[in-house]
């Protein structure tokens, strides 16, 4: 199983194209920053107008932490199509280059290769993650400083001892980490399905978008059924930016996640292992 | 011995359509076996279901004795395959394509193992260049080198001359007879080259619309001294009745619009010729065919009329 999972990351980090997701993170995290560097202060202004009638809110606002909160919130979204690149390619792409069935004219039994390939998307997510996190928050903290972190609500607005910051930032990359797993995990399902993995891809987004827009519709049919979408759960890393940190509820979404990963892969398991290869 | 493989009336369908139905053959240790069939025959499905690639419906598959759901794992480390194309990662070398693939068959293989290899298949010198780079034939070559590296008993190679070139289908030729003859495996190969098929296999299935046709010995079913003769006429009502009413009847192999086969002696076809011409026949042309695309065809030509049928 080792051997396997060493073979499969060779595969994936050997390939070019991995290295693309981790060039967009960088780069959008950068346009962010960039922006933020030329204009943030006129963006905090605004953002916090309603706010200022009422507080007088001193320091520096402008910092490395918020600018991170800020990206994360964009990227979180579009994560899941960097995610879908690999895992999405992980068994669809192999039947369309017709190494699939190499692959499984060897002594190694389908659990374990579907096994490999859900692993090594796990361990490419894991690294997607901390580098979203390196770029985001160490370039953020390099440019911005350090400071009282705010995080806006709807109607209201917590602030957060610079010093009291940086574990939920932890808590929430980890967090990230398995709903993007989540999102892999459903993404080999779909692969396993599929002869080439750009349907896996483009059906990976399509559900996320679908179930993302439900997740947010405020419509009594859709109400009932919000909870049971990993979608509604995915944005459970927010929790961590809260006061006091809502740790049933993550935790309940995080139960929610995993519930769905092995769902999946089970999924994936049973199916692939019958499945006839005809590619 | 055990054969190494052993078929039992195995059957699969896609939806309605009945790609292989009951087919049982033998391979025995050291054959060459040529698996023939037209396109669509039932050839690669038939070699997906011994490699575990495809599920049969129904029927048993034997391996060296053992049934091959029992112990798939380890009889698929009996056995190196090439199924239709040898497609590998392009972005990575040749070495590196095989050293992976060969961990994946024996984490004990060594780096001597991949040299030995290469060398067999020809391919030294150009194993760290990427495999996107590669001939279609440095392909193919690389493709044996990755079914050979484990020390199989067997190979499935299906198809393994396509897109060569002529050089490349003569070397490919002289690789499997070396493999049998100096190496010790039993192969098993499929392709539409009918010659090449008759100049390396020691034994043979032809098969059509997924049953099987016919199978034993070439020698046994191409006998060199019947050679099948085609000959062209002109357009004639009774030239079934003539022959029919003729010492050429047990000659006559099949009846094809205005072309007539004969399996026969080589040397009496100028008496042949001279019988159809006294009894008003237009010859316009005679030809020798090789023995096995005229036996090919005569078994699994639908639009042929064939002496069994008459």
């Amino acid at each position: 199983m080792i051997q396997l999972l060493r073979i499969e990351l060779y595969k994936i980090f050997r390939r070019p194209r991995t290295y693309i997701s981790f060039g967009i993170v960088t780069a959008i995290t950068f346009v962010i920053q960039l922006a933020m560097l030329t204009d943030g202060k006129g963006f905090v202004n605004f953002a916090l107008s309603g706010v200022n009638e009422q507080f007088d809110i001193q320091g520096n606002i402008l910092n490395g932490y918020l600018i991170t909160y800020i990206i994360l919130q964009s990227l979180l979204i579009h994560i899941p199509l960097l995610v879908a690149l690999v895992a999405g390619d992980a068994l669809a792409g192999e039947a369309n280059l017709g190494t699939l069935r190499l692959l499984l004219t060897k002594p190694i039994s389908r659990p374990k290769i579907v096994m490999a390939k859900f692993l090594s998307s796990f361990i490419y997510t894991v690294l997607l993650i901390v580098w979203l996190a390196v770029v985001a928050l160490f370039f953020s903290l390099l440019l911005f400083g350090k400071g009282d972190m705010i995080n806006l609500k709807s109607d209201s607005f917590i602030m957060i001892l610079q010093n009291d910051v940086m574990w939920r930032y932890g808590l929430a990359f980890a967090f990230a980490v398995l709903a993007m797993t989540t999102i892999a995990s459903m993404s080999l399902l779909l692969s396993a399905f599929a002869d080439n993995s750009i349907g896996p891809i483009i059906s990976t987004m399509g559900i996320v978008v679908v179930l993302t827009i439900l997740s947010n519709l405020e419509l009594p049919l859709f109400t009932i059924i919000k909870p049971y979408l990993f979608t509604t759960h995915m944005i459970g890393w927010k929790g961590f930016f809260d006061d006091p940190v809502p740790y049933a509820a993550i935790g309940k979404s995080a139960v929610v996640l995993f519930l769905y990963t092995i769902g999946f892969l089970l999924l994936t398991i049973v199916y692939f292992n019958k499945k006839d290869i005809k590619s | 011995m055990h054969p190494i493989i052993e078929t039992k009336n195995l059957s699969k369908s896609f939806k309605q359509f009945k790609a292989v139905s009951d087919l049982s053959f033998t391979i025995n240790h050291g054959d060459i076996y040529g698996f023939l069939g037209q396109n669509g025959a039932g050839k690669s499905t038939t070699m997906r279901m011994l490699l575990g690639l495809i599920f049969p419906d129904s029927g048993s598959i034997y391996i060296d004795g053992e049934e091959f759901n029992n112990g798939r794992r380890h009889l698929l480390s009996k056995i190196g395959a090439i199924i239709e194309r040898p497609d590998m990662y392009g972005y990575l070398s040749g070495w590196d394509n095989l050293k992976m693939f060969a961990a994946l068959s024996d984490s004990s293989i060594k780096a001597n193992r991949l040299h030995e290899v290469l060398e067999i298949v020809g391919l030294k010198g150009r194993e760290h260049d990427k495999v996107k780079a590669y001939s279609q034939g440095m392909k193919q070559r690389l493709g044996i080198a990755i079914a050979l590296v484990h020390k199989p008993d067997l190979l499935i190679l299906d198809e393994p001359t396509n897109g060569l070139d002529p050089q490349g289908i003569a070397e490919m030729r002289a690789l499997i007879l070396s493999l049998s003859r100096d190496h010790g495996k039993t192969i098993l190969i499929s392709s539409h080259l009918l010659y090449e098929i008759e100049q390396v296999a020691t034994s043979m299935i032809i098969i059509h619309k997924g049953k099987k046709v016919v199978e034993g010995k070439v020698n046994s079913l191409l006998n060199p001294d019947e050679t099948f003769i085609e000959i062209d006429i002109l357009p004639d009502d009774h030239i079934l009745q003539k022959i029919n009413a003729s010492e050429w009847k047990p000659s006559l192999g099949s009846i094809k619009q205005e072309t007539l086969t004969f399996k026969m002696n080589p040397e009496r076809t100028p008496q042949l010729n001279c019988w159809l011409v006294g009894q008003g026949v237009g010859v316009t042309e005679i030809r020798s065919k090789h023995s096995l695309e005229a036996y090919f065809l005569s078994l699994t030509d639908d639009t042929v009329i064939t002496n069994r049928a008459l």
